[in-house]
């Protein structure tokens, strides 16, 4: 019999479960093996009806996000070997902060909702044609935007995050880092649009830079720099809006 | 968290979502999430010691019996007990914004980004230069 | 039963379903557009892809070169003319992507950066790093955000066309999430749900690629072409798929055998050299490398894993400085996906399965011969790849013809008539069908994962990297068997509540559907040409074969199979050359 791993992952179905609870199986313990795999063993193998989300196996798609002994991951980057040493089985969860629908599948239209709510994508004043080809850019005005260009949306931020934990109206780390990567574009003229969004409560002033966020990302988006980076253009416009009332832009 | 209540029973095509409830003791289940209430934690002694300053400030203001009287009364062990708490959250609260400093300043230079080692190894510098100027004046006293 | 309208349906929401939209947006913003998506769209295949898009920019460089390298890699199987407005409509669609905020890399000048790509003559590639699809879609999902009249119907599963009076009306769909089984109407339905990959047990394509809109439009009556030209990628990782790039072997990477033997050169492929040459032995053509391997197999000299015989590519040779600073990208992979450090380790690889060529038969604006139909992307079948793709051109094609066919939708749906009163009651229908077959079913005896890994092997064995009568005889048969026993799956789970375990048995049976499509348009095909490599009939015939392979699914559920011509307007038939070949060649025609 070859090595093996205990799970014990997290249970729920709407229509049987008044509560949630967790099922403990013993899945072959492999080197190239990560926890998604194992998920998909159980479900071919074991108990069909394992709910949950996943597609690339290669840490692009953003679908496999779970909380992996309370931390939140990417299942598919999150070998089993690292946790062979330790005490009791792998506990997988869904991610936390979120609605469960089902077993290991959250429920992420408010980060959608959010997500859009940014106004995320380029704001011109006037639209160059494309017969006169492509708006120039160097490498280092891409350098400035391009780390906040790398989100996959899989939301690992938001379960790192206690502000959204507590307070779900908080826009959250994914949202506005994706504002600041098109606020840093140097072909982008709506960063003033943005602003009425960002700079209230509920945008950047409502996190508090515990800084988890940056710490859980796998893309290395660092989300907790661009809010507080934000904070203080907002606080340089909001100067100079005060001292120059009229010319201020 | 607001818990919102759930129907009672699931009904066909309407899923009954789960919703965990953030416990009040949140931050006491991972190190990060203390550190961070600690963090927070440590702007009420930061708050402190301006009070303390403050109040050396009006005594000194007052003439030399009354500042005899404030430095009598730094002297009381619960005082001492309460600024050597407050000294440690002070440089806590230092530290902890240093090392997190690089996340907020992103300065370039020549087009490339400044490695964070820099930032915050500055914040350092700049700490160190201040407490030896500080130090040479009461060495000199 | 509920429903709901709109005018243009887009089934999919990766690149082409993205660019579609946008293009109904465009087109007329007060028709009413539609996304209908298994996954959100920022899940979708696209965001995989890595390499780059090809599109005609620095001069010296001609749309007539991009058309015939296109062309000649497709071994002459492709529709010229579609190729044409290809090339031509590439470099727009790129640069309307730029306008839209897509981070391009850029010269120093500020201008965007092109590339050199295997089989292109010259530097037309453009990337974004390396995570070009990513950037790629991840742009135009937040683009489609600015127009309000695209809806999107997110983790929605469609199950069947809706199909009267001869036009499409819209399709039956199922939400994941609350199990809810409903009409959506449209006047133009297009698809655009990529590739079936995964009907194949070695893929790069992610678990989501089940030729779901390839079967979709086969059972609506809808004919696929091209359907046997599926394009193997040599060196793969044998478990997950990921794809480890060609630049791994041009900095010096070595394949071996089990022997430790740099097996390439028993197969024609040139002499080892310690360095690097050009076309030689590992940089070989990507379809005869593919073929080595197999023939490697047959004599035994593979490595045994869990997951099948396997290679090894050996980088450690080239040690921790090239490797960190010349391949950081598949280090990473390796590392982070699949434990394996390259630097210490062999890296245990195999042909896997990377793009379908085939697909759902289209015109060059999309149009599918059922009326209201349209097709663009990896599911569509134009055709520009012919008998096999060239590099970088997905990217593009998935714009072009995505937009082209967003706009023809939009401009039919204007046209069209509300959907009919029959569309509900066969609504009706399949949402019972739905019920009873899986649902509601308890005791058979058949298991998904079953029928997939026997249909993983069928497709292997019987049309893997080589093909012959035999072995496609054997397939076939086994796809008829597996069909007549999937009818007796039950499932663990009949929840209405986010059950994948049910959508994974619609996807199994489109599966089903698409690969006996594969195996019987490659039975038909009687010669080798591109992708397509039969054993029995090793040589090209353009007497018999330069045409395209429709089948067809008969209400009984077998298939008729009918050639097509294929358009030749200006680069007439030559020899596909290439590898060592080549370099002959061309220094004879020099």
């Amino acid at each position: 019999m070859a090595e093996t791993i205990s799970l014990e992952v997290f249970r729920y179905s709407p229509e049987r479960d008044a509560e949630p609870s967790f099922q403990r199986y013993d899945v072959p313990l492999r080197k190239d093996w990560v926890v998604l795999d194992a998920l998909n063993y159980i479900k071919d193998k074991v108990d069909g009806s394992l709910t949950f989300r996943w597609s690339c196996r290669m840490g692009i798609c953003g679908s496999c996000g779970m909380m992996v002994n309370g931390e939140p991951k990417l299942t598919c980057a999150t070998f089993l070997s690292n946790y062979a040493r330790e005490q009791g089985p792998l506990r997988v969860q869904p991610l936390r902060y979120f609605p469960v629908i089902r077993d290991l599948v959250v429920e992420i239209t408010d980060f959608m909702t959010k997500l859009q709510s940014v106004k995320p994508w380029l704001i011109r004043g006037k639209e160059k044609p494309i017969s006169e080809g492509e708006y120039l850019q160097t490498p280092e005005q891409l350098d400035r935007y391009k780390q906040f260009s790398m989100c996959i949306n899989c939301v690992l931020c938001y379960s790192a995050c206690p502000v959204y934990g507590l307070d779900p109206v908080f826009i959250g780390p994914a949202a506005i880092a994706l504002a600041q990567r098109y606020n840093m574009d140097s072909r982008d003229e709506g960063a003033h649009e943005r602003m009425d969004i960002l700079a209230q409560h509920e945008g950047i002033w409502g996190c508090t830079f515990v800084g988890e966020c940056t710490k859980v990302c796998p893309k290395h988006v660092d989300p907790a720099g661009a809010i507080q980076q934000y904070k203080l253009t907002a606080t340089i416009e909001r100067f100079k809006s005060f001292l120059m009332p009229r010319g201020a832009k | 968290m607001t818990e919102t209540r759930q129907p009672a029973r699931y009904t066909e095509y309407h899923p009954r979502w789960y919703r965990s409830r953030v416990s009040t003791w949140w931050w006491l289940a991972q190190w990060p999430y203390l550190k961070f209430i600690l963090r927070e934690i440590s702007s009420v002694f930061v708050a402190w010691f301006v009070v303390v300053l403050l109040l050396q400030i009006r005594a000194l203001s007052r003439g030399s019996e009354a500042y005899a009287a404030f430095e009598r009364w730094l002297q009381n062990p619960l005082i001492v007990l309460l600024n050597m708490i407050t000294l440690f959250f002070v440089v806590f609260h230092a530290v902890t914004w240093f090392n997190v400093a690089p996340r907020a300043m992103a300065i370039r230079f020549r087009g490339k980004r400044v490695p964070d080692f820099w930032i915050v190894g500055a914040n350092y510098a700049a700490w160190a230069a201040v407490s030896l100027v500080l130090a040479w004046f009461l060495v000199r006293s | 039963m509920d429903i709901s309208y709109h005018d243009v349906l887009l089934v999919g929401g990766g690149g082409a379903g993205l660019r579609a939209a946008i293009a109904v947006a465009e087109t007329n913003p007060n028709l009413s557009a539609a996304v209908v998506s298994k996954v959100y769209p920022m899940r979708s295949h696209t965001v995989s892809a890595e390499g780059g898009a090809a599109g005609v920019i620095r001069p010296g460089d001609t749309l007539d070169d991009h058309a015939y390298d296109t062309i000649s890699g497709g071994d002459w199987l492709c529709d010229q003319d579609a190729v044409e407005i290809f090339v031509k409509e590439a470099p727009e669609e790129l640069l309307r992507l730029e306008h839209w905020g897509c981070p391009w890399s850029r010269d120093s000048d500020g201008r965007v950066a092109v590339r050199a790509f295997g089989g292109m003559k010259n530097m037309r590639t453009w990337f974004a790093a390396d995570k070009t699809g990513f950037h790629l879609l991840h742009t135009l999902f937040q683009t489609t955000f600015k127009y309000k009249s695209v809806t999107r119907y997110d983790e929605w599963f469609v199950t069947r066309l809706l199909v009267d009076e001869g036009r499409v009306q819209g399709v039956v769909a199922l939400q994941l999430m609350s199990g809810r089984i409903q009409a959506i109407t449209a006047k133009s339905v297009i698809l655009c749900t990529g590739g079936c990959g995964r009907v194949f047990p070695f893929t790069t394509n992610a678990s989501i690629k089940t030729g779901d809109g390839m079967a979709l439009a086969f059972q609506a009556g809808v004919p696929l072409k091209d359907m046997e030209f599926v394009q193997y990628h040599p060196t793969g990782l044998p478990f997950t798929g990921i794809l480890i790039t060609e630049a791994a072997r041009s900095e010096g990477g070595y394949l071996i055998n089990k022997d430790g033997y740099r097996y390439l050169q028993d197969y024609n492929l040139g002499t080892p050299t310690p360095q690097p040459v050009l076309r030689n032995m590992e940089l070989g053509p990507r379809d005869r490398l593919s073929q080595a391997f197999v023939k490697e197999v047959e004599k035994g000299r593979t490595t045994d894993t869990p997951y099948g015989p396997v290679v090894h590519l050996d980088l450690r040779r080239l040690g921790e400085k090239v490797i960190n600073t010349r391949l950081p990208f598949v280090r990473e992979l390796c590392l982070k996906y699949e434990n394996i450090d390259p630097i210490k380790e062999l890296i245990p690889v195999r042909p896997v399965i990377h793009y379908m060529m085939g697909g759902v038969h289209t015109d060059n604006d999309g149009a599918t011969p059922l009326a209201g139909l349209y097709a663009a992307g990896e599911v569509a079948c134009v055709s520009i790849n012919g008998a096999n793709r060239l590099g970088s051109n997905s990217l593009p094609e998935l714009l072009v013809f995505g937009a082209r066919a967003g706009k023809a939708a939009a401009l039919a749906a204007m046209e069209q008539k509300p959907p009919s009163e029959r569309v509900v009651s066969q609504a009706l229908d399949e949402k019972l069908r739905l019920e009873q077959q899986f649902l509601r079913k308890t005791g058979g005896r058949e298991r998904i994962a079953t029928i997939r890994s026997e249909m993983h092997k069928a497709m292997e064995n019987g049309a893997g990297i080589y093909r012959n009568q035999t072995s496609l005889q054997k397939a076939a048969d086994k796809l008829r068997e597996l069909r007549e026993r999937f009818r007796e799956v039950s499932l663990d789970d009949h929840s209405l509540t986010f059950n994948t375990e049910l959508l994974a048995a619609l996807e199994q049976s489109f599966m089903l559907d698409v690969g006996s499509a594969i195996v019987e348009s490659a039975l038909h095909r009687v010669e080798s040409r591109g992708a397509h490599q039969r054993t029995d009939f090793p040589a090209r015939d353009d007497r018999n074969f330069l045409a395209h392979t429709l089948i067809f699914n008969n209400s009984d559920g077998s298939t008729r199979v009918k050639p097509a011509p294929v358009v030749i307007t200006r680069w007439p038939p030559a020899e596909r050359v290439y590898g060592v070949q080549s370099e002959v060649k061309q220094t004879a025609a020099r």
